[in-house]
């Protein structure tokens, strides 16, 4: 029963899928119908587009949106929408910067980026409690309390850098130190920015499977995000899931941060204030991996993979914004999901039924 | 007394377009729809909105400019309601999740912006145009003590605008039978239709009123405060998802929040103005600061009992009774 579910999510992931290319097909077409044929191949071809630097290059944008896709989706487990994951990714990624670069010198390099690593899991951690503590007790809607810590974390973290980490000469923050390990990545995919990063990324989204799946804690979650009624009759305390599943999800997305940040690749915070895109394209990767911990893994890579296709889609004078349009078409359609399983089912018991009958026929 | 003016002339740039933005979203909520897509309706409608009076300024179509700013409102506005069918037919008709479409509306619009920007203007990817739509002074009236210099003086018709809205949607909502019914629908949309309420017809109303309002309150955001369109409101679409929630649901309690928000906005700017505020020594973060952490504080003493309607969120479905 099981496997069947997740089949159909997966045809039904892939039904929308295939919608949203099509309907990018169609505008490209439309805004450029004698390259259209051309830049498609390319958008289709785009992680092997250039070998294995293409291919080390998807790797290396997945690693962000796959933690931020990991946290929106442990704490839906839960119920919870976590709209906050910029403010924790943010957050995370600065302390992981700030740390960086003050102990550069005084602790060995190969503590120090595990040191700052979790430094951000952490901060990204505290920056999901508070909403968590105040949905858990005071019954705050989530989401609201999400974007406002979004704002305080962008506000704070651009004083943070203009106090500590400041780069006067280039108006931004200094960039990391250090750089985290490669594990030889570098030697497979040469020429691309892919490092370590990517492999601790789906390491964190096993555990999260295994968190989910195979501990009593992960039963709790889940059974709490299904009926927090039932759940609480039960026995459990839902406070308690509440808040140790924000806990979660901001830890991952903190990490999501500090992996960006002191990956060694100059990655620098600006005192623009706007929200940093990465915490929101974790939504739609989240989304399309139907929200389990296994399938944001598969989802970022994908997301990533038609990122860098329409990267070198550009020399066909086709936007890259293409992507988002194709992306948000593709969650537009995966939020039918439930219409597409629903029609499965009835097409499989139809099937099913005939059989029945042709074999009541012969009996 | 000159400072406590300029803010409050000031403070209704900010808090005009939010007040507008925050009623649609009030209208789509009370139906039963979260609509968590105003910030994409918002870019929808501005870009729209923008690209027009970018076509009849550029073309020189010799038009009065409040004019030409209520039309590109209209177009604005309309278009956002067009928008809003999307996440409107995936919420009602096929039951979808509706955080879920609204995010793909979040992300749609944007894109698709830039993407059009790009392609009409060679890889330039902001609309510009001309604002020449602020009203220097209104004779007569600018001349009353106090008010006149906030409300007469240097502002945009689409502050009278959004007075009467927030009149308009208060009446509609409390004092006639549609807004009645559109209530019903996002209390107990079961009762509604056992009463003889179309529930699907409503929710439908409630989603096209938060489109024309979102795509007419994008517009209004950008025109006084730029002369490009980037694809891009600041994050205001979901800034009036919070004062929606901030106000509880209620019209006017929705435009004491938005005023609320648009001064510490304002003051964050201009305390370096204000001798008292100096006199303080607080820096500028702190009054940046300050409406989202009294947002949290408010909501964190008023949740327990808030007045959320109680089937916002939940597809309605005719065959669960």
């Amino acid at each position: 029963m099981k496997n069947k579910e997740s089949t159909k999510n997966l045809l039904a992931s892939l039904i929308a899928i295939i919608i949203g290319l099509l309907i990018g097909f169609v505008i490209i077409l439309i805004a450029n119908p004698s390259q259209a044929l051309k830049a498609m191949g390319i958008l289709m071809s785009g992680g092997f587009y250039k070998g294995l630097r293409s291919t080390g290059q998807v790797l290396y944008s997945a690693i962000p949106i796959m933690m931020t896709g990991l946290s929106v989706a442990f704490a839906f487990k839960c119920g919870n929408f976590n709209i906050g994951t910029t403010g924790q990714y943010t957050v995370g990624g600065f302390v992981a910067l700030l740390l960086s670069n003050t102990l550069y010198g005084s602790v060995p390099d190969s503590v120090l980026w595990i040191i700052c690593l979790v430094a951000a899991g952490l901060a990204g951690a505290l920056w999901a409690f508070i909403p968590g503590l105040l949905k858990a007790y005071r019954n705050v809607n989530i989401v609201i309390s999400g974007i406002m810590f979004n704002y305080i974390g962008m506000l704070l973290v651009i004083e943070g850098v203009k106090a500590f980490i400041y780069d006067a000469a280039g108006a931004r923050s200094e960039v990391s130190a250090i750089s985290l390990p490669k594990f030889g990545l570098d030697k497979i995919f040469r020429g691309s920015d892919v490092n370590g990063g990517i492999i601790i990324a789906i390491a964190l989204c096993v555990l999260a499977y295994i968190i989910l799946n195979k501990t009593t804690f992960g039963y709790e979650l889940k059974a709490c995000g299904y009926n927090p009624d039932a759940s609480k009759y039960a026995g459990m305390s839902e406070k308690k899931i509440v808040i140790i599943s924000m806990l979660i999800a901001g830890f991952f997305s903190g990490i999501g941060g500090g992996l960006v940040y002191i990956a060694g690749t100059g990655r620098a915070f600006t005192t623009a204030e706007v929200l940093l895109p990465e915490g929101f394209n974790g939504i739609p990767v989240a989304l399309l991996g139907m929200n389990s911990p296994l399938g944001c893994i598969l989802a970022a890579l994908f997301v990533s993979y038609i990122n860098v296709g329409g990267n070198y889609m550009q020399a066909c004078n086709i936007p890259v914004e293409i992507i988002d349009v194709i992306s948000a078409v593709i969650i537009y359609f995966s939020s039918f999901a439930l219409m597409i399983k629903l029609y499965l089912e009835r097409y499989h018991k139809t099937k099913s039924n005939q059989i029945k009958n042709e074999k009541g026929g012969q009996e | 007394m000159n400072i406590i003016v300029n803010t409050l002339n000031q403070t209704l740039v900010f808090a005009i377009p939010l007040l507008i933005v925050a009623l649609g979203g009030m209208f789509s909520e009370r139906s039963g729809v979260i609509n968590i897509a105003l910030e994409g309706i918002m870019i929808g409608g501005a870009f729209v909105g923008v690209f027009f009076i970018y076509l009849m300024e550029t073309n020189g179509v010799a038009m009065n400019p409040q004019l030409l700013l209520v039309l590109a409102l209209l177009i604005a506005g309309l278009f956002g309601a067009l928008f809003s069918l999307l996440h409107a037919f995936a919420a009602i008709n096929l039951k979808a999740d509706q955080t879920i479409s609204g995010t793909a509306i979040n992300m749609l619009a944007p894109g698709l912006g830039l993407f059009l920007a790009k392609l009409i203007f060679n890889g330039n990817s902001s609309v510009p145009f001309e604002n020449l739509f602020r009203i220097h002074e209104i004779p007569v009236l600018s001349q009353i003590p106090f008010i006149g210099p906030i409300l007469f003086k240097g502002v945009y018709i689409t502050t009278y605008l959004g007075i009467a809205i927030l009149i308009i949607s208060a009446i509609f909502l409390y004092k006639t039978k549609s807004g009645l019914r559109l209530r019903a629908c996002g209390e107990n949309p079961q009762a509604a239709d056992a009463a003889g309420i179309n529930v699907y017809k409503y929710r439908y109303i409630g989603v096209l009123l938060s489109g024309f309002l979102g795509g007419m309150g994008g517009l209004i955001y950008i025109i006084p405060i730029s002369s490009v369109f980037n694809s891009d409101v600041g994050g205001y679409g979901f800034l009036a998802l919070a004062i929606l929630i901030f106000g509880n649901w209620q019209p006017y309690r929705i435009a004491a929040a938005s005023l609320f928000f648009g001064i510490m906005k304002t003051l964050a700017y201009t305390y370096t103005t204000i001798p008292v505020l100096i006199s303080l020594g607080l820096p500028s973060v702190v009054y940046k600061l300050i409406p989202y952490i009294a947002t949290l504080i408010l909501l964190a003493f008023t949740s327990k009992n808030s007045a959320a309607p109680k089937a916002s969120g939940i597809p309605y479905d005719k065959s669960k009774r």
